[in-house]
């Protein structure tokens, strides 16, 4: 499906999605409360197909936190990016995708450690790096830690 | 002036008498007499030429460890014949690779879980001082020291398997010079 | 004759117990913990416990220039190190656009090539001594060797050279490279057939490993399972044939596919694609290109804002590096998108009902390093 009918179809899915200009994939943000019916309309249907998810990340942008996720179709070769982001730093949450993309378990898994956003109905949300009661969310940019970080 | 580095003890001593065994020998004279002191010797001798490390790698200074017992480098010749998977039934603990916080309690339980006489290597600028992961970590133990008592550190990131079969005939050195009753213990010539 | 009295055994009462395949174990290649549910010696359910590596890279690089990253990308998957290295190179080229002379591209294609080929003899010989033949270890090791021998004579380091640099090399290879390499190949060729006489026609080992954590495509493909692992289900993912970077689209090479999905598939392909590496190298060793061994830098490398995303196929799969850069000489968000983090996902589900012995072989087919599940 080439680029412009696929814009066109997300478009269509979600009126709401803001089109980023000038990005190396097409890239959209989405509301949150649509991200799970969106995901999994683009992975059933025939012609967007996106069955691979190569990547799950999320960013602490200062002012709100954004979740990425990079996604494939391996059968017709396109790809496309979607982002959601809240601007509540003390409980984030959005909607798991662990039902549509088995991977997504453990990167939101990572996403909750590193940076304290939850996600719904996961079937197994704790801390997979760091211990059981480390404090705080080191990939945060306002995370302070005198013990043990040396800085430069 | 060798006499004066004899007097010293071992931390003072110059390079090439360390090296020399006719100066290790002199070292061995403590007045415990002639029974013991034979048999200090064969059980030092035997100590030292058989050390058995336990299997434990955490980073890429493990893959050197493993190059080291490749037939290249092939360490078997200074007696570490095997690597034991148990604690109880090694005697050394070559540290190699980064020791993170979560990995420091586990660090602690295997040590003590190993038997005395026990020796530590710590392999690697990790295992040292917290390598190239000194600055801006939040999850790095800086130097393996800082959970176990080291006998010999290894520096390099990392170090080639020749600088690891160094530390080790340190080592071997080291236990070379110990007594029989008590292996903390350095001998000391007044 | 005598006849045979069958004494009933009374059956006793099979409860599940937990054990540890704690960090500190000879055959998980690594601190991996493995909280396994055994009902007698069958495998109910595994759980697995990262962390125990966890360096806080991501953190790291947010304080880190460009050229300074490459050296914690070393240290990462370390034994695709030069492969992560190009990762790097290749974003912040794409994304100042900077044209790198065909001479880099020729030796960090090559050096790339022995790169996998070494990643594959380590995994081999560790694969087989997990499995009981500890001949493997040695052979393997041994050979490799012979590879580390050419990298110290170019590079200046025997492992985690770190000799890419974005717009180039470090410094230019040694004479003697191209007489050794084609040596070693020599060499090689005939040393890999008596790695197939030990092990890949040995009756044990096909015996353990046939039909031993079966992974259908469509698993790998939901389960994000890349790299050789993959491409054992029939899950066809090679970076270098979809998204082509360096040569990858000059030279001929199979991208290997295997549908059996088990674990004797993965060691196949394994196997079959350090033949396809020696033949990447055969073609381009004798044409590499006088020129310079590097592209004009400024010498503070700052990339424009905005997102970038870069993918290379390293030995283990799929690794791709999603870098937010806001202008300044460090990026402010790195994320490291690693083949064994989403590999890891998928022992669980492919070891159910299993012996606890098949869940070593099939740890030693998906070819995990765990400094690169945790960075």
């Amino acid at each position: 499906m080439d680029l412009e009918k696929l814009k066109e179809r997300v478009l269509t899915l979600v009126p709401e999605a803001e089109f980023e200009e000038n990005k190396q994939f097409l890239t959209f943000f989405i509301p949150a409360g649509k991200l799970h019916a969106t995901a999994m309309r683009l992975k059933e249907d025939e012609d967007t197909a996106f069955d691979y998810l190569f990547c799950q990340s999320a960013t602490d942008m200062g002012k709100y936190l954004m979740v990425v996720y990079h996604m494939e179709s391996t059968k017709l070769g396109h790809a496309i990016v979607l982002k959601v982001k809240t601007e509540d730093r003390q409980n984030p949450a959005f909607d798991t995708v662990c039902d549509i993309w088995r991977t997504a378990e453990f990167h939101e898994r990572e996403i909750f450690d590193l940076l304290g956003i939850r996600f719904n109905n996961h079937p197994d949300l704790r801390r997979l790096f760091l211990d059981e009661n480390w404090v705080g969310y080191p990939l945060r940019k306002d995370y302070q830690d005198e013990v043990n970080i040396v800085e430069l | 002036m060798e006499e004066r580095s004899i007097e010293m003890g071992i931390k003072n001593m110059k390079e090439k008498d360390f090296r020399d065994n006719e100066t290790l020998e002199s070292f061995k004279k403590t007045g415990q007499g002639i029974l013991l002191t034979t048999i200090n010797d064969v059980i030092d001798w035997g100590r030292s030429n058989s050390v058995w490390p336990l299997t434990f790698a955490t980073s890429c200074c493990g893959i050197e460890m493993m190059a080291a017992g490749a037939p290249r480098h092939d360490f078997a010749r200074f007696g570490i014949e095997v690597y034991r998977a148990s604690p109880r039934q090694a005697d050394l603990i070559v540290v190699a690779g980064t020791i993170v916080n979560k990995m420091a309690p586990v660090l602690k339980r295997l040590y003590d879980q190993m038997s005395e006489p026990k020796y530590v290597i710590a392999m690697g600028a990790c295992a040292v001082s917290g390598g190239p992961f000194y600055y801006n970590c939040y999850h790095v133990v800086r130097g393996v020291d800082h959970v176990i008592p080291v006998d010999v550190y290894v520096p390099g990131c990392p170090p080639r398997p020749e600088a690891l079969l160094y530390g080790v005939m340190q080592l071997q050195r080291k236990i070379k010079l110990a007594t029989i009753t008590d292996q903390n213990k350095i001998q000391k010539v007044k | 004759m005598k006849e045979v009295i069958h004494t009933p055994v009374p059956s006793v009462e099979e409860e599940e117990y937990h054990i540890n395949m704690g960090p500190q174990h000879p055959s998980t290649h690594g601190v991996l913990r493995l909280v396994v549910t055994l009902q007698g010696e069958i495998v109910k359910k595994l759980k697995p416990h990262c962390g125990y590596i966890h360096r806080g890279m991501e953190k790291m690089c947010e304080k880190d220039t460009y050229p300074q990253i490459i050296h914690l990308t070393d240290r990462m998957d370390y034994l695709s190190a030069h492969i992560n290295n190009h990762a790097v190179c290749l974003l912040v080229e794409n994304a100042l656009q900077i044209e790198v002379p065909e001479r880099v591209k020729y030796i960090r294609t090559i050096m790339d090539e022995l790169c996998r080929i070494q990643s594959h003899q380590l995994w081999w010989a560790s694969f087989g001594m997990d499995l009981g033949g500890l001949t493997c270890f040695f052979y393997g090791l041994r050979d490799r060797e012979k590879i580390l021998d050419i990298w110290e004579e170019s590079t200046g380091a025997r492992f985690l050279q770190s000799y890419y640099t974005p717009g180039g090399l470090m410094w230019d290879i040694h004479p003697d490279f191209q007489k050794h390499t084609k040596e070693f190949l020599k060499y090689f060729r005939k040393k890999i057939k008596d790695y197939e006489k030990i092990l890949s026609g040995n009756v044990i080992f096909r015996e353990r490993s046939r039909n031993i954590g079966l992974m259908t495509k469509e698993e790998a493909i939901s389960y994000g399972v890349t790299g050789p692992s993959g491409r054992g289900s029939g899950f066809s993912c090679d970076v270098r044939k979809h998204h082509p970077y360096a040569l990858y689209d000059k030279v001929e090479f199979k991208e290997i596919l295997y549908q059996e999905g088990d674990t004797l598939a993965r060691y196949m392909v394994r196997m079959d694609e350090m033949y396809e590496s020696m033949h990447i190298i055969d073609q381009l060793i004798d044409n590499i290109p006088e020129g310079d061994f590097s592209a004009k830098m400024k010498a503070v490398i700052k990339l424009p804002a905005g997102e970038y995303y870069q993918r290379v196929e390293s030995a283990r799969g799929d690794l791709g590096l999603y870098c937010i850069s806001d202008g300044n000489k460090t990026p402010y968000r790195l994320k490291f998108r690693t083949p064994s983090f989403s590999n890891l996902s998928v022992l669980d589900h492919i070891s159910r009902d299993l012996k606890i012995a098949d869940l070593v072989a099939i740890g030693g087919s998906l070819d995990l390093v765990i400094p690169d599940i945790d960075r």
